[in-house]
């Protein structure tokens, strides 16, 4: 029964556009794993059937919206779920055309994997590239580039050394830290979940077997400890009297019962008297752990503050330095402009002072002379807070080292930001 | 010490998260509650995420009138227990009101008039962030769903045009009037639940385990039999055992052929079973795009 006791999650993402073989492999996924249901079988092949369409399209089970349907596009992240008993997979599917950065940006903020998908006839191309671009911006751990179609070059070797070599010299260029690279073929199956029988070549892993067992836990920051303050719990009632306890999510290191630690911004420090949850106390707490943590002095805490060790403190500053991706439709981002921040529990309000360069994500030039950022570019910016913020370089942690923007007129999440 | 937690404990941990940033965000929010495990589910999660103080949300139940009674009672004793805010909502006084108007003939469903009180409550009430047990993968529509996601004066959904949700920051600013749908489930699936509630030993409903009752057959789908549902022409009810696989309103709940008396069980017949939990829901058949178009009116 409780053989799924330590089964692992998993999220990865993956972008692409309709000829590139993407959907059938997710398909073929979710397919072999059995996490196709009958009935959405039968119903995604009716509607193939209605619309004229030779084969079951496999696409139409990740298009859910009305107008994605009717244009034959995925406009937005689509999640998809599915199961093996070592691992829960939790896949963002995002369109890849340039104009859909924002939702590339959006699917890759939490993934462990980026699965790229090469068409093993048509080589690196543009796509390629600023889905790999896009990997290493946010910083995904591990990314597995997928040489797909490898039945239409006859599984040759060559076809798969060059798209190799080709892609490992452009990712020098990269902050990449793990690359591996499977060929396959979507359609046939080959390498996929079963070793293909066609290219004895090839002595590496299947894309499953990867996904299975590629090493994640140590994907989150577990040196620098970081405990945004996210709620305050006062149960005011006559079993918890005194009562005061701080619950969030660990964002960094390791928390444990005795811990001396500091309070940002005030600098008080104390100790972790408890370790708080539902199910009883705990020793210590962890990346990603949702916990409550309890104090042996009373000091005046609310949402925003910040629990971190004492010779281990992230950066307090209200300037930042942050790579930008622009979201608004409507308008370009404003140089001087002033927006809100949302930082892990703090929100403050901000000014851009300067936007620095425009990078274009297809060939990493960085262009200073025309710097009208739109939706999807994405452009290296300074901005300073109305208040301290307590951060880490994205690099380091990814919790403690992001922002968005909203617009304070329309209230939309306008822009995401990695901190360098 | 191997730091690392398994999949259930990290959407435990999310759906958590989720939950305090809601208390944090807003200033009246509601649980909508069915009576079905999901609705279940996230009100045991809101009880962990606030443990020790009490949950510092209202429970909000639409009431079509066509229940079965074992969801009523569940319902009162779980607000019991947990020493919850329950408000109700009757579909009926929006048929009484004039508002809507009752579907007719043998398929009538009392779920899409549902939108109407829901909206009204919501109103009434002054919600402003509205928690629903929807999941991504219970239907198309809902793959799309954002976990805070945003209702403009009328209540309705634009799925075009939804914030981007990047890491763990959620925007849940909005202006006058408008409000927001949470769904802290969203990345669970049909077995993460089981298996949870299988795990945490969660009481449920009895009818989502193995009981006989009388049931009738439409266009392949059992349905309990019941005076909500009036029989077709050469229907008759018949002795069968059954469960719920889902929890609505009966006339639109369709009931499986299962021998699963326990939570271990349904756990094992999930986990090989072929055919999806909405299957069963005459509501999402109704066309191919019948929950995105139900959504952005401002449905569940």
């Amino acid at each position: 029964m409780s053989n799924h006791s330590s089964t692992e999650l998993l999220r990865f993402t993956t972008a692409g556009s309709v000829d590139d073989g993407k959907s059938t492999l997710i398909g073929r996924l979710l397919y072999d794993s059995k996490s196709i249901f009958q009935d959405q079988y039968e119903q995604i092949e009716a509607v193939s059937e209605k619309r004229g369409e030779e084969e079951v399209n496999l696409a139409l089970l990740t298009d859910g919206l009305k107008a994605e349907r009717e244009q034959g596009i995925t406009i937005d992240v689509a999640y998809r779920y599915f199961s093996t008993p070592k691992r829960k997979f939790i896949i963002a599917d995002t369109p890849g055309h340039i104009q859909y950065t924002r939702n590339m940006v959006t699917g890759a903020s939490t993934a462990n994997v980026a699965l790229l998908l090469i068409d093993a006839r048509n080589g690196v191309i543009e796509q390629t590239k600023r889905h790999a671009i896009i990997a290493s911006l946010l910083q995904i751990p591990h990314v597995v580039v997928c040489i797909n179609k490898m039945d239409l070059v006859d599984f040759k070797q060559e076809a798969f050394d060059k798209i190799h070599d080709e892609f490992e010299a452009f990712a020098t260029k990269l902050d990449v830290k793990d690359v591996s690279f499977i060929p396959v073929s979507a359609l046939k199956g080959d390498n996929i979940v079963d070793r293909s029988i066609n290219m004895s070549w090839y002595e590496g892993p299947t894309l499953m077997y990867y996904l299975e067992n590629v090493h994640i836990s140590s994907d989150h920051n577990f040196i620098d400890c970081r405990f945004p303050v996210q709620h305050v719990i006062r149960p005011y009632n006559d079993k918890f009297h005194d009562y005061r306890g701080y619950s969030g999510r660990i964002a960094g290191g390791i928390f444990k019962k005795g811990d001396e630690v500091v309070i940002l911004p005030s600098g008080f420090s104390t100790r972790v008297s408890k370790i708080d949850s539902f199910d009883g106390e705990m020793q210590e707490a962890f990346p990603p752990q949702s916990i409550t943590l309890l104090l042996e002095d009373d000091f005046d805490i609310s949402r925003g503050d910040m629990l971190v060790r004492v010779n281990n403190q992230p950066t307090i500053s209200q300037d930042l330095e942050v790579m930008l991706c622009w979201f608004d439709h409507s308008k370009p981002l404003q140089s001087r402009g002033k927006y809100m921040i949302k930082h892990t529990s703090q929100e403050a309000r901000c000014l851009v002072k300067e936007i620095r360069y425009k990078l274009d994500i297809n060939s990493l030039h960085r262009d200073q002379e025309n710097l009208e950022i739109k939706s999807n570019d994405i452009a290296r910016v300074v901005i300073r807070t109305t208040k301290p913020l307590f951060y880490d370089k994205y690099r380091e942690n990814r919790i403690t080292g992001s922002v968005i923007l909203v617009d304070e007129g329309s209230n939309n999440t306008v822009a995401a930001g990695m901190i360098i | 010490m191997n730091y690392h937690i398994n999949h259930l404990k990290e959407l435990e941990s999310e759906s958590i998260f989720i939950l305090r940033e809601v208390a944090a965000q807003f200033e009246n929010p509601v649980i909508l509650f069915s009576g079905g495990k999901d609705s279940i589910l996230m009100t045991y999660l809101a009880v962990k995420a606030f443990y020790p103080a009490k949950v510092p949300f209202q429970l909000l139940h639409v009431d079509t009138g066509h229940n079965f009674p074992e969801t009523l009672a569940y319902r009162d004793k779980l607000v019991g227990k947990y020493g919850l805010k329950l408000k109700v909502g009757y579909v009926q006084d929006a048929i009484d009101g004039g508002h809507v108007t009752e579907e007719k003939g043998t398929n009538a469903s009392r779920n899409g008039l549902q939108t109407f009180t829901l909206l009204e409550e919501l109103e009434k009430g002054k919600f402003d962030a509205a928690l629903g047990g929807g999941r991504r993968d219970e239907e198309k529509a809902r793959a799309k769903e954002r976990f805070f996601s945003h209702r403009d004066e009328f209540g309705q959904w634009d799925p075009k045009n939804q914030r981007p949700e990047l890491w763990n920051l959620f925007n849940g600013r909005k202006h006058i009037g408008e409000h927001f749908r949470v769904f802290p489930i969203s990345n669970w699936t049909e077995l993460d639940v089981w298996q949870y509630l299988a795990e945490e030993k969660v009481p449920l409903p009895n009818l989502y385990f193995a009981h006989e009752r009388m049931v009738i057959e439409r266009d392949g789908i059992l349905l309990a039999d019941s005076e909500f549902i009036p029989k077709k022409e050469g229907e008759k009810a018949f002795l069968e055992t059954v469960r719920c696989r889902t929890i609505g309103d009966v006339t639109c709940t369709g009931v499986w052929r299962s021998t699963a008396e326990t939570i271990e069980d349904i756990v094992q017949e999930i986990a090989t079973t072929r055919m999806t939990e909405r299957g069963g829901r005459s509501d999402d058949k109704r066309s191919e795009t019948a929950m995105e178009d139900r959504k952005k009116q401002g449905y569940f």
